[in-house]
């Protein structure tokens, strides 16, 4: 049989993190009291006209500028027309001719083999960033016959990043979209959180053989998390694969994810192929961007964005804080990984290793394995850790000073996360576990067992 | 006090020194709208709110603290623009009983001023229309088919012919303020313009009708028909009235995205004299077919007259003017379709009973709360806006505008300040004739002289220029420079004060004011 090459491209929606909408002056803000956060714009009520939020502009500069990407100093709006109870319009202003962002590229790492020994940097192409209107939501009531409408969300900030399609499988595209949002959260342009909506991802799907063009492709979602991501496009490469094994065909379709099943299922049809009407937004003039070249002189600061002004500011990305954990620190590229990867963590790591005498590279198990572990089993986050980094490195520093061992030290842990507030001082105290470094000491309760075990001595000196 | 005088030289005056009151003014303007109510220019009577604003304006003037020449002045409004808490309607099913929350920015700042909002004033349905004939409310007709000089004229085909069947349109699609300002019910009033609705008006009722530049009035709360075309029009007696309004009303808004950054300061016209470093130029172009004879004498009396008065006269071409109707109408119907999509019934306005689904609810609300004339332009601009039908008519027709746009460049560039053409092919149709040929027709026919101004988001104005051989007004357009209001009114102005057009003579406003009108000797033009 010929080997199958699966491609993967995806589509992601990024919830811009501002105090108003893209371009109005309501809140943006998660599970408020429904149709309590909307404007007239955002109702679409006639008359009304968009406003460009300049935060939001600001939040997508800074998203394409950490993606490496071209950010094109003039952009233009676009209305996209469908008819739909959540959008109040008719049609979703976005930027379908000219992005804000182009041609930029995201690097993600992958543990080989699931050994966290052996991590393989991959990177994927940005084709673009595009400014666009969120829609509200709409939650279907059958047994009244009714749609519920909530407007809250209709018109906040999105960016769409288009990945193309250089990933093979899901594990690709989780990482890559674990790299992404953390660089979000870094950035401060997207709180990226699945659960919240912030984040939303659909996959686009294909397999061809070797040396022939793409497949047709699919396109899947209703995604609620980078696990089932991975799950789902799997799912649907091996589904796809099956497919045309068996003589079938692709249908270039939509296909919702069902994470009960855990497979895809095709979305009901919405009569034949869109046609979204594009057309030029008239209400919003091009988007002008500018940096320090082009920048007039008299220009009102208030009134522009400076591109390399945006740049200078940028705060440290992700790759670029793990590479100065290890340089820092000496641990391992694959445990910057984990340290960045909870939120926290590598905070918690620094503050420990300022604490202690012990080594970071020493450290850096006792968080990874012990304090990690510990919050996993109990679905903590690294802020609700009952155990601070000011008691574990106490904890680690009795263990440095070898007043207990590395056993006590584990016992000592185990009794710190019921956080009855002592300190692991006290705890050794308590349950007695400080090493006895007296040599004679030593010899004296060495002897007591000796003399208490007459019997079993004569029988292991005789052999 | 003189109702017919300017506002700065007379009204203004008048109130100041306690001539007249602003809550004699309203009442007096309320009692001319009830008994001029068949002309039907107005939808909403906002008698109770009017009242309570003049009061208040009163207050002022006794303190001594007018907030400046508006305050206390009724205007109306062209019921497109948001009024809070009284019904905006567009004159269409969709949005009968509408009741806004906010007030668009004109009507604020007109507000602000201390204006008193007399009601909104009726109009094609979605100002889509060149009669003001197609609104759910009925059409408008124009005060001069009661004026006494009109029916001199006209000659009865039969013995039981009357008034009702002979009476002539306002034009459109700001019929409703026309005729509110021609019959003396308001002092001023709103209007929209995208092809010539407020300029087409203007002329068949005898007033003055201006087109501000296309950025210089916030169209914040102007329900739209074309974005990228439409304008806030300012509908008054005299050019120095529309000089006040524009200042009042012209300037930044930060609601609006296309308004212009740069300040505007508000002018003073001045009392031109000398006419000679000005030069007139005379499109060629606008020698239109269909064009009457009557009105083509009268824009080649015009130019002689600034001929005359030693400024320069040339004849300039825009070539590209006889394709700016068809341009029109792909890039109109494309934003029409795309604007009009927020009607779905969901949110406000009207919403059918059809229940079955929530597309046969949009379906059946859309066909029950717009006209035939909506509908068309909904469909066809969807049909230019599919993707295999874009590069074609609508980016084909946006090229098209830039090269219309582009020929006043040239002439501008040229040397000329301002040009001179008929607003109208001819006097207003009678009303029976006019709806002989469709909504469709007649908008190309009558667009074709006053459109490519809005193509290019120039400034134009109709000024009253002389009556016809039916005893009904006619019009001539002067067209400017990008944000030369100054310039253009100045010209304006000039040639109003050389024309002396008529007053009216309406049987309804004498007997409300006989001692109020200073009967103007008319050096006549015609």
């Amino acid at each position: 049989l010929a080997p199958w090459v699966p491609v993967v491209g995806l589509e992601i929606h990024a919830q811009i993190s501002s105090n108003s909408k893209l371009f109005s002056g309501s809140q943006v803000q998660f599970a408020a009291p429904p149709n309590s956060l909307v404007s007239f714009f955002d109702a679409s009520l006639p008359g009304t006209l968009p406003v460009l939020n300049r935060r939001c502009v600001e939040a997508a500069v800074m998203t394409g500028l950490a993606l490496n990407c071209s950010i094109n100093k003039k952009s233009l709006f676009d209305r996209k027309h469908y008819f739909y109870a959540d959008l109040p319009a008719g049609y979703q202003i976005t930027q379908q001719r000219v992005p804000i962002a182009v041609n930029g590229s995201l690097s993600y790492s992958l543990c080989i083999d699931n050994k966290m020994s052996q991590m393989v940097t991959k990177t994927v192409r940005i084709k673009q960033i595009q400014l666009e209107q969120d829609s509200g939501k709409s939650l279907h009531d059958d047994t009244r016959s009714q749609t519920l409408v909530d407007l809250n969300r209709a018109g906040v900030g999105l960016m769409e990043v288009v990945m193309e399609p250089d990933m093979c499988c899901g594990e690709e595209a989780a990482a890559a979209v674990r790299e992404l949002q953390l660089i979000l959260q870094t950035l401060g342009s997207s709180q990226a959180v699945m659960a919240e909506g912030q984040l939303r991802v659909d996959a686009n799907v294909s397999v061809h053989h070797p040396g022939e063009p793409y497949g047709v492709r699919t396109e899947v979602k209703n995604i609620n998390s980078i696990r089932f991501l991975a799950k789902a496009i799997d799912y649907e490469i091996q589904r796809q694969i099956e497919e045309l094994e068996n003589g079938g065909t692709i249908l270039n379709e939509t296909r919702a994810f069902d994470s009960k099943l855990g497979c895809t299922v095709p979305m009901r049809d919405k009569e034949g192929k869109q046609d979204y009407r594009f057309m030029p937004e008239p209400n919003l003039p091009p988007l002008i961007l500018y940096d320090a070249k082009s920048l007039p002189a008299n220009m009102n600061h208030q009134q522009v964005i400076n591109i390399d002004w945006i740049h200078e500011r940028l705060p440290d990305l992700p790759s670029v804080k793990r590479k100065k954990l290890v340089e820092q620190y000496g641990i391992l590229p694959e445990h910057s990984f984990t340290l960045l990867n909870e939120d926290g963590l590598a905070e918690f790591f620094e503050s420990v290793v300022k604490q202690t005498q012990m080594k970071p590279k020493k450290v850096i198990g006792w968080i990874l394995k012990d304090l990690l572990s510990y919050l996993k089993q109990h679905s903590l986050t690294v802020k609700e850790s009952p155990v601070s980094s000011f008691l574990l490195a106490d904890l680690l520093n009795l263990l440095e000073k070898k007043e207990i061992s590395s056993t006590a030290a584990k016992q000592v842990l185990a009794e710190l996360w019921k956080g009855e507030g002592k300190t692991p001082l006290e705890i050794v105290k308590e349950q007695k576990l400080e090493l006895l470094q007296d040599q004679k000491e030593l010899e004296q309760i060495c002897q007591a067992v000796i003399d208490g075990h007459k019997n079993e001595v004569i029988m292991m000196v005789l052999g | 006090a003189a109702l017919n005088g300017g506002l700065r030289s007379q009204v203004s005056a008048a109130l100041k020194e306690g001539r007249v009151t602003p809550t004699e003014l309203c009442q007096r303007c309320l009692a001319l709208i009830k008994s001029t109510k068949f002309l039907n220019a107005y939808i909403t009577v906002a008698e109770e709110t009017a009242l309570k604003q003049a009061e208040e304006s009163e207050e002022r003037y006794k303190r001594g603290q007018p907030l400046g020449i508006l305050d206390g002045i009724p205007i109306a409004v062209k019921d497109n623009f948001n009024t809070a808490g009284i019904e905006t309607t567009c004159a269409s099913n969709m949005l009968k009983g509408y009741i806004s929350p906010y007030n668009a920015t004109v009507v604020q700042k007109l507000l602000d001023q201390g204006a008193v909002l007399l009601g909104k004033t009726n109009l094609d349905e979605f100002a889509m229309g060149s009669g003001s004939t197609d609104g759910v409310f009925g059409p408008v007709r124009n005060p001069w088919s009661y004026s006494k000089q009109y029916k001199e004229k006209s000659v009865p085909k039969s013995h039981s012919e009357d008034e009702e069947s002979n009476w002539v349109i306002t034009g459109g699609s700001s019929g409703g303020s026309a005729a509110a300002v021609s019959s003396f019910t308001c002092f001023a009033a709103l209007g929209s313009d995208t092809g010539g609705s407020t300029r087409n008006p203007a002329a068949h009722c005898g007033v003055v009708g201006l087109k501000p530049t296309y950025g210089l009035i916030s169209r914040h709360g102007l329900i739209p028909l074309v974005n990228s075309m439409d304008v806030p029009g300012i509908l008054t007696r005299c050019v120095d009235d529309a000089a006040v309004l524009l200042g009042s009303l012209a300037g930044h808004d930060p609601k609006d995205s296309t308004t212009i950054q740069d300040g505007f300061k508000p002018f003073e016209l001045p009392n031109l004299t000398d006419v000679s470093k000005l030069s007139i130029g005379i499109p060629k172009e606008y020698h239109a077919p269909g064009l009457s004879s009557e009105i083509l004498a009268l824009w080649s009396k015009a130019a002689d007259l600034f001929k005359n008065a030693g400024a320069k006269v040339v004849e300039v071409s825009l070539p590209h003017t006889p394709y700016s109707i068809v341009c029109y109408h792909v890039l109109c119907t494309a934003e029409v379709a795309s604007n009009m999509a927020r009607f779905d019934g969901l949110e406000y306005g009207h919403r059918s009973d059809m229940k079955d689904s929530t597309e046969s609810m949009y379906a059946a609300t859309r066909r029950e709360g717009f006209n035939d004339v909506v509908r068309g332009r909904i469909l066809s601009g969807n049909y230019f806006l599919l993707k295999q039908n874009y590069e074609k008519y609508f980016v084909k027709a946006q090229k098209v505008r830039r090269l219309i746009a582009n020929d006043f460049v040239k002439v501008f560039r040229s040397g000329v300040d301002i040009l001179l053409t008929p607003t109208t092919l001819s006097d207003a149709t009678p009303y029976t004739e006019f709806i002989q040929e469709d909504n469709r027709t007649r908008s190309a026919q009558d667009d074709i002289l006053t459109q490519a101004a809005n193509m290019a988001g120039l400034p134009a104005i109709n000024v009253p220029t002389a009556l016809s051989e039916r005893g009904l007004p006619v019009g001539l357009q002067f067209i400017g420079r990008s944000f030369q209001e100054k310039q253009l009114l100045t010209v304006a102005k000039w040639f109003e004060k050389q024309v002396q057009f008529p007053v009216i003579q309406l049987e309804e406003v004498k007997r409300h004011d006989t001692d109020v009108f200073q009967h103007q000797k008319s050096a006549s033009f015609s």
